[in-house]
C-alpha cells in the first residue's frame, strides 16, 4: 500500500513538563526511540488521540535536537484537555511535518532577528530561536521580546533564563501585562514594549501571539520604521487533512496548512481579510 | 396591493425592512429576501411559488435594528406563533402582514405536498391582512390518511418502508435548517460534546436515528408546516414522521395544534392529571 | 476509434455483459429518486433522466469512507490499516458536466501528496459519459467549455432514435469496448451528426448558457470578496449543505472518529463550508456569520480554485444547486449579482 498522508504513525510521550497553569510541554519519541520525522522550524504536526480528535500543533523543538520532538500545548478545548491528562508512556498518533516553516535557510539567514511572542505564541518561535542559537554564526544580532499575562504564564522560563539570556549576542526582554509581587521586570503590553525598546528597523522580525497582539505589534513595528516585507508570522486555523485538500484552512487561493502557516505580512496583505 | 402596503409602511418609517420573496430567474425560483427601499421592493413577488415559510427568518430579524414587516401566509402564522411561544421572536420587532393563499406550487407547477392538506386560511397572528374570499376557501383533506396507511402496515413492512425512504438521506440538513421548530442555537447533531454529532451516516442505524430523533425533538411543537418535505432534495416524506406524532398527541392528550395560541402550554411540557400513562400507550399500540 | 451501435432494446444485454466482468453503476430509480447505484437484473435504469440527485462523485469520493482504525489498550495504540478499494467498476450514464467534474476532483485529490483512497477508485473505475439529448433550463455547462453533445469519458455514448451509439476514447475505454464488442454493430460517425447539432442548438438557447464570467479572474479576488452583494445574497441562505452535497465538484471533507465499541474507526465524510462548525476551533472561528461561509463557497469555485488551476472554474454548470436549493439561491444568481449578467 502507498504511504497515505492521512494515516499517522505512533509516537510515545517520554516527558511531560508543566510550564504554566494551562501550558504543558510534551516530549515525543518514535516507538523505537529517536524522532518520528524530521522537520524545519515553524512546521507543524497533526497529533491525535483516536476517539478524542486530531489537531494541528506547531513543533516547539528545533530540528537541531536530534533526540526528540517537543510540543508546548495550551489547554483550551476537548483534545488539548485530554492531552493535558497524559502521562509519560502514553502513545499518541502523529503525522507530518506540515507547512512551509520559517525561511531560516533563506530570507532569514545572515540577518539580525527580532522575535516577538505573546503567551503560547512562543511555541512556534521557540523552534526557530533554538535553531538559530545552534547555528549562531549564520545569523546577526538577536532580540527576543516575550510577554504574557503574568509571570506564571511565561512558558518555559527556566530555559529562557539559563540558555537564551546567557547566549552571545542575544538580548531577551520579558514583560508581563500587570504588576505582580516578586516580578521586578518590565510591566506592560508587548506592542508598547516593542515601541519603548525602539529597535532599529533592520533585519527580520518574527511575530506570534494572540491576533490582537499581532495587530498592535505590527502597528508598533510600522511606527519604528519596519516594512511589512520584514515581518513574518504564523497562522492558526482549523485544519483536518494538513495537505491542502479538506478545504478548511482555505483563505483566498492559499491553504494555510500547505502554503503557510508562515506568511510575510506583505503576502498576507494580498489575501482576503478573513483570518 | 401587498407591495403598495409594504412601500407605504417603509415610507412612513413604521418598518425598517420587508421580509418577502424576491423574483428569480424563472417564474418559480423565488428566494426569501429582505427589502429595505422602495426601489428594492420592485423585485418583491407574491404568487403561487411563494411556498417558503418565512417565520424562521424572524429569529434573525428580531435581532436587527427596527421593525421587520413579514409577509406570512395563514399556515406560516402557526410557526410564527410557536416561535413566539418559545420566545425566539420578539413580537414588538415584527409587523405581520397576513397574505391570503390559494395553495402554493412546486417548480413543476404541482400543488405543494403541504398544501394538499391545508391547515386553514385563518391568520393566527397578524397586524393586518390582505386577502379575499377565494383565499378563505379551505379544500377538504385528511392529513392523517397516509399516517393511517403506514400504521396499518406490519412492523416489517413499516420498517422496510422507512428504510427505503431514509436510506436516501444525504444528511444535507436542509430539513433541519428550514424547520421553524429546529431553532436550537447549537443542534445536538453539531455539538461534539453530545456524543452523537455527525455529518454523515456511518451506518443504517444513524441514518434512521437522525430523522427519528429530530421528529422527537420537534414533537408537540411542530405545526405541520411541511417545509421538511418540501426542501428534501431526495424527496423523503419527512412530514409523515411529524404527522404520526401529531396524531398520537391528539389521541393521547386531546386535539392540539401547535402555534394555534402563542400562550398555549404544549401537551408534552404541561402536566395534567388526565395525562396518558405509559401503560395507555402500550395498550393502544397492541403489538 | 470506431463508432459502434446497439439497439436500445438490447441494452439490458449490454448491462449484463458489463456486470459479468465488473460492478456496473447506472442511474437507477429507487423510492422515486434517481441516483447512481449498482445495477443488477430487475433494477429500474433511468438513462432518460437528465440529472441524478447526487452526482457521480460518490463513486470516487464516497460521502463517508473509513480511513484507518485504532485499537486502544491502556496507554498503547494499535493502528489498523484500511484496505484500499479493489472493486473494478464501470460508471455508466454520467453526463458531460459530471464527467468534467472528475477532472476537477483530480486536481485536488491527485495533486501531491495523492489521496490514495481516491486514486484507487479512480484507477479502478471506467467512466461512460453520455450526451444530453434534452438539456434543461437549469443547465449552464456551456459556460465552462463543456460540450453536452460530445461527452468526454473513457467511453462516450449517445442515445438516439432507439440506438445506443458507443465510442471509446481512452485505453481503459477501449479495453471495456473489446470485452463487449460482440453485442455491437459498426456505425458511422455521421449518423449522429444531426443529433449532436440539435443538442448544441438547444444548449445555445438555454437561459443561462451565456453568463459573463469575464470579471471572475484571480486579479479580481479582493474586489469580488469585498462586494456589498454578499450580505443580501447570504441573508436568505439557510446554512444547510444541500448545494454542497448535490454538487459534483464540492470536495471539502471532515475527518472524524467513531467509537465502534471494539475500537476507534477514523472515517472521513463530506463536509460543507456552509456549515457553522466548518472552521470552528476551540477558541473561535474565522467565519462567524453565514455571510463569510456563503461567500467562501462561491469565491472558492469562481476565484480561488481557478487561481490555482490555470483558470479552471470549480463549477461545471450541472444546475443541481439551481434545482435543489430549498430557497432557490444558487451560483447563477451569485454570478449575476456579482457582475456576471448574461452576455
Amino acid at each position: 500500500m502507498n504511504h497515505e498522508a492521512l494515516i499517522p504513525t505512533l509516537g510515545v510521550v517520554t516527558d511531560v513538563r508543566v510550564d504554566t497553569p494551562d501550558v504543558k510541554t510534551f516530549r515525543v519519541n518514535a516507538l523505537g526511540g529517536g524522532k518520528c520525522f524530521e522537520h524545519m522550524p515553524g512546521q507543524c504536526a497533526m497529533l491525535s488521540i483516536p476517539g478524542v480528535g486530531e489537531a494541528m500543533f506547531s513543533i516547539t523543538s528545533s530540528p537541531t535536537n536530534k533526540e526528540f520532538m517537543e510540543f508546548s500545548i495550551k489547554k483550551c478545548g476537548c483534545l488539548t484537555e485530554w492531552l493535558h491528562m497524559m502521562e509519560v508512556g502514553q502513545q499518541i498518533t502523529i503525522r507530518g511535518p506540515y507547512g512551509n516553516g520559517f525561511p531560516v535557510e533563506g530570507e532569514l539567514k545572515g540577518q539580525d532577528l527580532l522575535f516577538i511572542a505573546g503567551g503560547i505564541g512562543l511555541a512556534p518561535l521557540r523552534s526557530v530561536i533554538d535553531y538559530v542559537l545552534d547555528n549562531r554564526s549564520n545569523y546577526g544580532k538577536i532580540n527576543i521580546v516575550y510577554g504574557s499575562r503574568s509571570a506564571d504564564d511565561l512558558v518555559d522560563i527556566d530555559e529562557i533564563r539559563e540558555r537564551w539570556m546567557n547566549a552571545e549576542g542575544v538580548n531577551v526582554h520579558l514583560t508581563i501585562d500587570r504588576e505582580q509581587e516578586g516580578w521586578d521586570g518590565h510591566v506592560g503590553f508587548v506592542p508598547n514594549y516593542v515601541k519603548e525598546l525602539g529597535f532599529n528597523p533592520e533585519g527580520k522580525v518574527l511575530v506570534c501571539g494572540p491576533p490582537i497582539m499581532i495587530k498592535f505589534t505590527l502597528g508598533a513595528l510600522t511606527d519604528l520604521g519596519f516594512e511589512r516585507t520584514q515581518v513574518f508570522t504564523t497562522m492558526e486555523l482549523r485544519m483536518k487533512c494538513g495537505i491542502g485538500k479538506c478545504g478548511r484552512c482555505n483563505i483566498g487561493d492559499k491553504y494555510v496548512c500547505k502554503d503557510g502557516p508562515v506568511f510575510r505580512f506583505d503576502e498576507l496583505d494580498e489575501l482576503p481579510a478573513e483570518y | 396591493m401587498i407591495k403598495e402596503k409594504a412601500a407605504q409602511l417603509l415610507r412612513e418609517g413604521k418598518v425598517a425592512r420587508v421580509l418577502g420573496w424576491e423574483a428569480g430567474e424563472f417564474a418559480y425560483d423565488l428566494t426569501p429576501a429582505y427589502f429595505e427601499t422602495e426601489e428594492e421592493l420592485k423585485n418583491l413577488v407574491y404568487n403561487e411559488y411563494s411556498g417558503a415559510n418565512l417565520s424562521k427568518y424572524l429569529i434573525a430579524a428580531s435581532k436587527m435594528e427596527g421593525v421587520t414587516l413579514a409577509l406570512l401566509k395563514p399556515c406560516d402564522t402557526l410557526s410564527f406563533n410557536q416561535l413566539l411561544n418559545e420566545h425566539r421572536i420578539n413580537r414588538e420587532k415584527v409587523y405581520v402582514l397576513g397574505v391570503g393563499c390559494k395553495g402554493m406550487k412546486d417548480q413543476n407547477g404541482e400543488l405543494l405536498l403541504k398544501c394538499k392538506c391545508c391547515k386553514g386560511k385563518e391568520f393566527k397572528a397578524f397586524d393586518e391582512v390582505i386577502d379575499d374570499e377565494e383565499c378563505r376557501n379551505v379544500p377538504e383533506s385528511d392529513r392523517f390518511e397516509e399516517v393511517r396507511r403506514i400504521e396499518a402496515m406490519s412492523a416489517e413492512e413499516r420498517f422496510a418502508f422507512w428504510r427505503n425512504e431514509l436510506s436516501k438521506c444525504i444528511r444535507c440538513n436542509a430539513c433541519r435548517n428550514v424547520c421553524p421548530a429546529c431553532s436550537c442555537i447549537k443542534c445536538v447533531f453539531d455539538n461534539p460534546k453530545s456524543g452523537v454529532a455527525a455529518k454523515a451516516n456511518t451506518d443504517d442505524f444513524e441514518e434512521n436515528m437522525f430523522h427519528i430523533i429530530r421528529a422527537y425533538h420537534v414533537a408537540g411543537r411542530c405545526t405541520d408546516c411541511g417545509e421538511c418535505s418540501r426542501v428534501c432534495p431526495q424527496g423523503i416524506p419527512l412530514h409523515l414522521l411529524n404527522r404520526k406524532f401529531i396524531k398520537d398527541i391528539n389521541e393521547l392528550y386531546g386535539e392540539y395544534q401547535a402555534g394555534e395560541d402563542p400562550e398555549a402550554r404544549g401537551p408534552l411540557t404541561n402536566y395534567t392529571q388526565g395525562d396518558a400513562e405509559p401503560s395507555v400507550v402500550r395498550e393502544r399500540s397492541g403489538e | 476509434m470506431m463508432m459502434l451501435k446497439l439497439s436500445m432494446e438490447r441494452v439490458g444485454e449490454l448491462f449484463s455483459a458489463i456486470a459479468n466482468q465488473q460492478a456496473l453503476y447506472l442511474p437507477i430509480e429507487s423510492a422515486d429518486q434517481v441516483n447512481f447505484e449498482k445495477w443488477s437484473e430487475g433494477r429500474k435504469v433511468r438513462l432518460d433522466v437528465l440529472k441524478t440527485v447526487k452526482s457521480g462523485k460518490d463513486l470516487f469520493f464516497p460521502q463517508s469512507e473509513n480511513l484507518v482504525a485504532f485499537k486502544m489498550e491502556g496507554k498503547s495504540i494499535e493502528i489498523i490499516q484500511q484496505e484500499l478499494s479493489q472493486e473494478k467498476f464501470v460508471l455508466m450514464g454520467v453526463r458531460p458536466c459530471d464527467a468534467k467534474s472528475f477532472e476537477i476532483l483530480d486536481k485536488v485529490f491527485l495533486a501531491e501528496p495523492q489521496d490514495s483512497y481516491y486514486a484507487a477508485r479512480r484507477a479502478n473505475g471506467t467512466v461512460i459519459a453520455m450526451a444530453c439529448g434534452n438539456p434543461e433550463e437549469t443547465c449552464f455547462c456551456k459556460n465552462f467549455g463543456i460540450d453536452a453533445a460530445d461527452p468526454v469519458g473513457d467511453v462516450a455514448i449517445w442515445i438516439h432514435e432507439g440506438n445506443l451509439y458507443w465510442k471509446s476514447q481512452t485505453e481503459k475505454g477501449e479495453a471495456l469496448t473489446q470485452s463487449v464488442k460482440s453485442l455491437f454493430s459498426e456505425a458511422q460517425e455521421a449518423e449522429i451528426d444531426a443529433f449532436k447539432a440539435g443538442i448544441r442548438e438547444k444548449i445555445e438557447q438555454l437561459p443561462f448558457s451565456h453568463l459573463d464570467l469575464s470579471s471572475f479572474t484571480p486579479d479580481q479576488l479582493n474586489e469580488k470578496f469585498n462586494s456589498p452583494q454578499w450580505k443580501k445574497l447570504s441573508q436568505s441562505c439557510l446554512g444547510c449543505g444541500s448545494c454542497t452535497f448535490v454538487c459534483p465538484t464540492c470536495q471539502c471533507y471532515d475527518i472524524r472518529d467513531y467509537d465502534t465499541g471494539h475500537g476507534i474507526q477514523r472515517y472521513r465524510c463530506w463536509d460543507s463550508c456552509m456549515y457553522s462548525d466548518f472552521t470552528m476551533m476551540a477558541h473561535g472561528t474565522n467565519r462567524p456569520t453565514q455571510l463569510e461561509r456563503f461567500r467562501q463557497r462561491f469565491m472558492h469555485k469562481l476565484i480561488y480554485f481557478p487561481s490555482n488551476n490555470d483558470g479552471m472554474y470549480s463549477c461545471v454548470g450541472c444546475g443541481r444547486c439551481v434545482a435543489k436549493c430549498p430557497i432557490h439561491m444558487n451560483i447563477v444568481k451569485v454570478i449575476k449579482a456579482l457582475g456576471g449578467e448574461s452576455k
